[in-house]
């Protein structure tokens, strides 16, 4: 979204001996924080939610299944969230939440985008009428919004976290898809594939050895945005109470209560699971926009 | 041109017709059909005897081949009958369509508000890029593109409350009968829907505008000696539209997405509600015609934007 065009033109490239792995890894890294300030607050935030969700036992100071504070109980020093609308305390179940987010989001992503380019790819190159039935069935699928795919698809399944999962999956995969096999397509054009197929190389050996590793930076950003997509679908469902069950602490799920007929009881309920998603969301698209700026400056502005 | 158009349109009809076969398939896969759902109940924990199974499948046709329910179905689709809610037991079309209505006002009062306030925002920024109107507007796109709409729903609400002691009202007005009422209602729920939509909508417009900055026509403007609001309004605003309106009508499927959760927080009875309430209750009949709507209202929407763009832009029927 930030245009940063500028910026790449004024790295300078240093006539040092070549580096060990690490030292140039953090080279790379403080590059990436000096020219990408907003990625790497972007960056930062993504780590957070890691060391949040995979800390959350040692964090969080109740259960966040137990009722320890009454209903509706206000922000006081042993709740520091206050607690919902049954006395559980909001600041831990905000804390596991960030686990559901992040489980949800991860595995959208690598099922979801995974799935893609294999079926993108696979599309391109076998072509004809299977590669004209599918665009139609992308057009198709693209008529729907993904939040309305993953309406229809929780009407039939029992909700459970991998069903919101497979959920959000289906209501991606038709623009990745799209994505990925223009991708696909603009790279078979290239020379060294033109080479490659003239002295015979078999199909599976340009796909490995050609196709697949010039698609990884497209794979990341691609990745970097589905998961706060992700995130934002798995909220939505949660609070319109068809998504992730409600004893677990989805932050969607926990907006539900706060936004229905008890608004005079407690306004702490709506401000922190909020604020979370938003976070979050926003970390996961500034990290997506810088490293689409740093992997492929062709993308840009898409 | 008429060609063009024509091809345009035959590229409709095989699309729509696979968005019936997607949305018809994927209620026959499910485990268990309506029939179990109706007669075991919502949490499937009532008993039955083979026999009223039996007679129920027959009662709803379900002992057919699949492809002879689809086609009954979609048969009656194509007449305008959508079925029979198997949770109320009657037919729900004309209701759907009454439904629709609504959300649909509020989707164009949605994008009306996104537009009015994101074109203006976007020319500014991109005649200024870098400055700190720029950064302000793309920090404004940013928050729209971030913050969930429901939670931006569920703070106004919150804001009202306190601020002002207003309450959601819970009387629908019709927009024919009292139509100031009716625009009262749909007010803030639009706005809400349109943030996000003006986030995105700012963001097309800045980088169409600085694309067409760039054009040897606006030099040749300049040099003319025009006016800047001149070259801006005439030469750059008028190029720059176009794509401009054309990614924001491809925009209407997801702002239906938004429109469903909108109309739950401040229950506006529209199409949302009807889905909740059908998906709540296993009510696939209802689930499959409002999806089989939406679908519908946005290819419908791609190919109108389509045959315009053909209509306008003279490079595209030539491509």
């Amino acid at each position: 979204m930030i245009d940063q065009t500028t910026e790449q033109a004024t790295l300078t490239r240093e006539g040092l001996p070549a580096p060990g792995l690490a030292a140039r890894s953090w080279t790379g890294f403080t590059r990436f924080v000096r020219t990408k300030p907003l990625g790497a607050v972007g960056g930062l935030i993504v780590v957070l939610l890691v060391v949040v969700a995979a800390l959350a036992p040692v964090l969080a100071p109740y259960d966040p299944r137990s009722t320890p504070a009454l209903p509706w109980e206000a922000p006081n020093a042993n709740y520091l969230l206050g607690a919902d609308y049954v006395g559980r305390d909001v600041l831990s179940r905000l804390i596991y939440g960030a686990r559901i987010s992040l489980y949800v989001g991860l595995g959208s992503v690598v099922v979801g985008i995974t799935g893609s380019f294999i079926i993108g790819v696979a599309l391109t190159y076998i072509g004809g009428i299977v590669d004209t039935v599918s665009q139609r069935i992308v057009d198709a699928l693209m008529s729907l919004p993904g939040l309305l795919i993953a309406l229809a698809i929780m009407a039939v399944v029992t909700p459970s976290l991998n069903t919101v999962i497979l959920a959000i999956v289906i209501g991606m995969v038709a623009p990745v898809i799209r994505t990925v096999r223009s991708q696909v397509l603009s790279l078979r054009e290239l020379d060294y594939v033109t080479a490659a197929t003239a002295i015979g190389a078999p199909p599976w050996r340009i796909i490995m050895r050609h196709i697949v590793p010039n698609c990884f930076a497209t794979y990341l950003v691609l990745a970097t945005y589905y998961l706060g997509f992700a995130i934002i679908i798995e909220s939505s469902l949660s609070f319109l109470g068809v998504g992730t069950p409600p004893d677990q602490p989805s932050w969607g799920g926990m907006l539900v209560r706060a936004a229905s007929a008890h608004v005079k009881a407690g306004p702490w309920l709506a401000i922190s699971p909020g604020l979370a998603i938003f976070l979050v969301v926003m970390g996961f698209n500034l990290l997506g926009d810088a490293l689409r700026d740093v992997f492929d400056p062709r993308l840009r502005g898409r | 041109m008429s060609q063009y158009l024509i091809r345009r349109f035959l590229l409709f009809i095989p699309t729509m017709l696979l968005a019936t076969i997607l949305v018809f398939g994927l209620f026959s896969i499910v485990p268990g059909d309506a029939a179990v759902f109706l007669l075991t109940g919502e949490d499937a924990s009532g008993t039955v005897t083979t026999e009223d199974f039996e007679r129920l499948r027959e009662d709803l046709g379900l002992n057919r081949p699949i492809y002879v329910q689809y086609a009954d179905w979609l048969w009656g689709v194509v007449r305008g009958d959508l079925g029979i809610s198997l949770y109320y037991g009657q037919p729900f079309g004309l209701e759907l369509v009454e439904r629709f209505a609504r959300t649909f006002e509020l989707a164009v009062l949605a994008i009306v508000m996104a537009f009015v306030t994101a074109v203006p925002l976007g020319i500014l920024s991109a005649m200024k890029q870098d400055s700190g109107m720029d950064y302000a507007s793309r920090v404004i796109a940013l928050l729209g593109i971030a913050m969930p709409t429901f939670w931006i729903g569920v703070l106004v609400i919150y804001a009202l409350v306190y601020g002002t002691g207003w309450l959601p009202p819970l009387e629908y007005a019709h927009l024919w009968e009292d139509p100031i009422q009716n625009l009262k209602l749909m007010v803030l729920p639009a706005a809400v829907i349109g943030f996000h939509d003006m986030a995105f909508t700012a963001r097309v417009t800045r980088s169409a505008m600085l694309e067409v900055m760039r054009e040897d026509y606006m030099r040749t403007a300049r040099s003319k000696g025009l006016r800047e609001w001149v070259v801006v309004g005439r030469h750059a605003l008028k190029n720059a539209l176009l794509p401009v309106v054309t990614v924001s009508g491809y925009q209407f499927g997801r702002l239906l997405g938004g429109v469903i959760i909108v109309e739950q927080i401040f229950v506006v009875p529209g199409v949302g509600n009807f889905l909740i309430d059908a998906i709540n209750h296993r009510d696939f009949p209802v689930i499959q015609g409002v999806i089989l709507m939406t679908a519908a209202v946005v290819l419908l929407l791609n190919l109108l934007i389509d045959m315009l763009y053909g209509i306008l832009d003279p490079r595209i029927r030539y491509s």
